[in-house]
């Protein structure tokens, strides 16, 4: 009964991370950006979802759709605001960009997070869920919102993946992630891509935002904990290798469900970090990493 | 050589700047004393960041693990023994440089962001430690420290100010010496710093400890204080956010500017504290305009208005 239940608990918790993963991997693997906002612009799109369905009252899936655009303008405003200004800048150095970068989307994820805590106070909201109701699998009363999440969450890992690997678009975004200048030799408009996998990252991030307020419910605190596991399971899985990322996801989503079911809730966080440590002592490129 | 750095503007504006901090005691009152005596310590924080980040080119997100470190190992000898409190201190040290080393490991194995990565987990690991040790560090209540080295507001700022004004001549020395140099140099390219001669492995190793001793004898120098420590003033990872601001905000390979940008940041966080929830968001909005539009930082914008004219 125990096992069964951390199975489905487990299961549908990985997928959600599995999903918020996918887009931070794409985006580094793509653009070599790390975008430590990304647990606020997951927050933001929660929190949208939750006022729009709520004080709006537009009822559950338009207040899913309008978190989602939500994370999707964030990222987009991340991109314009914050990143592209560091990469073009002419007065900073190549080599220190990256860290200028990390510093600078730090800062623009307290922002977010700040002003959603100032708008809508730190209280945990948990956003109106689409499927209600409570389903039986093998003996273990299951909320039919957890089955919704995990398929939610594989449909649009399954609808990316279908996008990179068979449309001519997303092979020219599979193009740049390997080689950037010969994508431009191809005539193929380098920042287009760019802007278009920032898109595709803010619906991927709003998604597992949306997806996430319906399941756990979210505050503006909980921005830094979700970057820094979609961050951890990253590094977990390598670096770029979204395959990697997806059984990360699952291997610290496990873990943490064991963990809060057979010792104690308190202890969640602690058997992945340690991996985590394990991990970058004994193999730093991660799970799958190819440097 | 030497008489080159005691004469170069930062080092006398800097005499300057501490000679006046120091009679500020006589004319305000203690509640901004107390402001200051947190920022100076927060100062030092900032430039132990700096010697790692600015020279080594290594990321440290977690320069609260050193910092807990250093003040929660002082703060437990002292609630559990009593014993005098510079043993306190130095056993904080001794801990958050052994911290150091440790933390030194996976860095001389992996680089930039996985660095990154490995100190953010020393951080939670740290901070999961401590709430779950409930018994012996307080847990998130905090732990309540039985002596302070001074009651006095004037005196404890004294100290922090001088600790301060000390640290930064140490650590600003250092990053000026020809150690300082390679250490730059083995930053920005390890490879050809190893094809000239020198260790690269060893210097970053002792920038690591020398950071680790600066924010560990901060820390525990700030336990006593404050009378108590806890995760939200030591540990955090907001804590550590504001250390590495504090740093890009003063302008990074600097030193003294990491000081300046720790002092400003506090300052301008307690200025704006009538505003509420939105005091941070500002603070933040402030330093992500500095970080995008000069990216020198305060400093770094003195300094081309000087080179402008």
């Amino acid at each position: 009964m125990l096992f069964w239940q951390i199975l489905i608990d487990g299961f549908a918790i990985s997928s959600l991370y599995a999903l918020g993963a996918t887009g931070f991997t794409l985006i580094f693997g793509v653009t070599g950006v790390l975008n430590l906002s990304h647990g606020a612009i997951m927050v933001a799109a929660a929190v949208a979802a939750w006022a729009a369905a709520g004080s709006l009252g537009v009822g559950s899936y338009l207040g899913a759709a309008f978190g989602v655009l939500t994370g999707l303008l964030l990222s987009l405003a991340t991109y314009f605001l914050v990143v592209r200004r560091l990469q073009r800048s002419q007065r900073i150095r190549e080599e220190e960009k990256e860290i200028f970068i990390l510093t600078a989307t730090l800062l623009w994820g307290i922002m977010i997070q700040e002003a959603i805590a100032y708008l809508y106070t730190n209280n945990a909201k948990t956003v109106l869920p689409i499927v209600d109701g409570v389903v039986s699998i093998v003996g273990v009363r299951t909320p039919a919102n957890e089955i919704f999440t995990a398929v939610v969450c594989w449909l649009t890992i399954g609808a990316l993946w279908l996008f990179v690997n068979r449309t001519r678009a997303g092979k020219a975004v599979l193009a740049a992630s390997m080689n950037p200048r010969g994508v431009t030799l191809l005539g193929i408009e380098l920042s287009v891509v760019y802007v278009a996998v920032w898109a595709i990252y803010g619906a991927l991030a709003g998604t597992a935002g949306v997806l996430l307020g319906m399941f756990l419910g979210v505050s503006s605190y909980s921005a830094g904990p979700l970057t820094a596991s979609a961050f951890s399971i990253v590094v977990l899985g390598g670096l770029g290798s979204v395959s990697g990322s997806l059984i990360a996801a699952y291997v610290v989503g496990y873990l943490e469900t064991l963990t809060a079911y057979l010792v104690s809730p308190a202890y969640r966080a602690i058997p992945a970090l340690l991996l985590l440590v394990v991990v970058m002592y004994v193999r730093p490129r991660g799970l799958l990493g190819r440097r | 050589m030497l008489r080159r750095i005691l004469l170069s503007p930062p080092v006398w504006i800097s005499l300057i700047v501490v000679l006046v901090a120091s009679t500020l005691p006589l004319y305000v009152s203690g509640y901004v004393l107390g402001l200051l005596t947190i920022a100076y310590y927060f100062g030092v924080f900032s430039m132990a960041w700096d010697l790692l980040f600015g020279f080594a080119n290594e990321v440290n997100f977690g320069p609260t693990f050193l910092i807990g470190l250093g003040a929660y190992t002082a703060g437990i000898l002292d609630s559990l023994y009593q014993p005098p409190i510079f043993v306190c201190v130095a056993a904080g040290v001794f801990a958050a440089v052994t911290g150091g080393i440790v933390l030194a490991l996976p860095a001389l194995r992996v680089r930039g962001p996985y660095f990154g990565l490995t100190t953010l987990v020393a951080v939670l690991i740290l901070q999961n430690f401590i709430v779950v040790a409930a018994e012996l560090t307080g847990g998130e209540i905090g732990l309540t420290v039985p002596d302070v080295i001074s009651i006095d507001d004037k005196i404890n700022y004294w100290i922090s100010l001088g600790f301060m004004a000390a640290s930064g001549a140490i650590l600003y020395g250092l990053s000026r010496s020809p150690v300082g140099l390679i250490l730059q140099a083995s930053g920005q390219d390890a490879v050809q710093a190893g094809a000239l001669g020198f260790n690269v492995t060893k210097h970053k190793l002792a920038a690591f400890i020398v950071s680790a001793f600066f924010s560990g004898l901060a820390g525990a120098l700030m336990v006593f204080y404050l009378g108590v420590a806890s995760v939200g003033t030591f540990v955090d990872v907001t804590v550590g956010v504001q250390v590495i601001i504090g740093a890009v905000l003063g302008g990074r390979r600097t030193i003294l500017g990491a000081a300046l940008g720790a002092v400003f940041l506090i300052a301008m966080g307690e200025a704006l504290r009538p505003l509420g929830d939105l005091a941070t968001f500002i603070v933040s909005a402030i330093a992500l305009a500095v970080v995008l539009l000069f990216p020198g930082g305060l400093l770094g914008m003195v300094k081309g208005a000087r080179e402008a004219t």
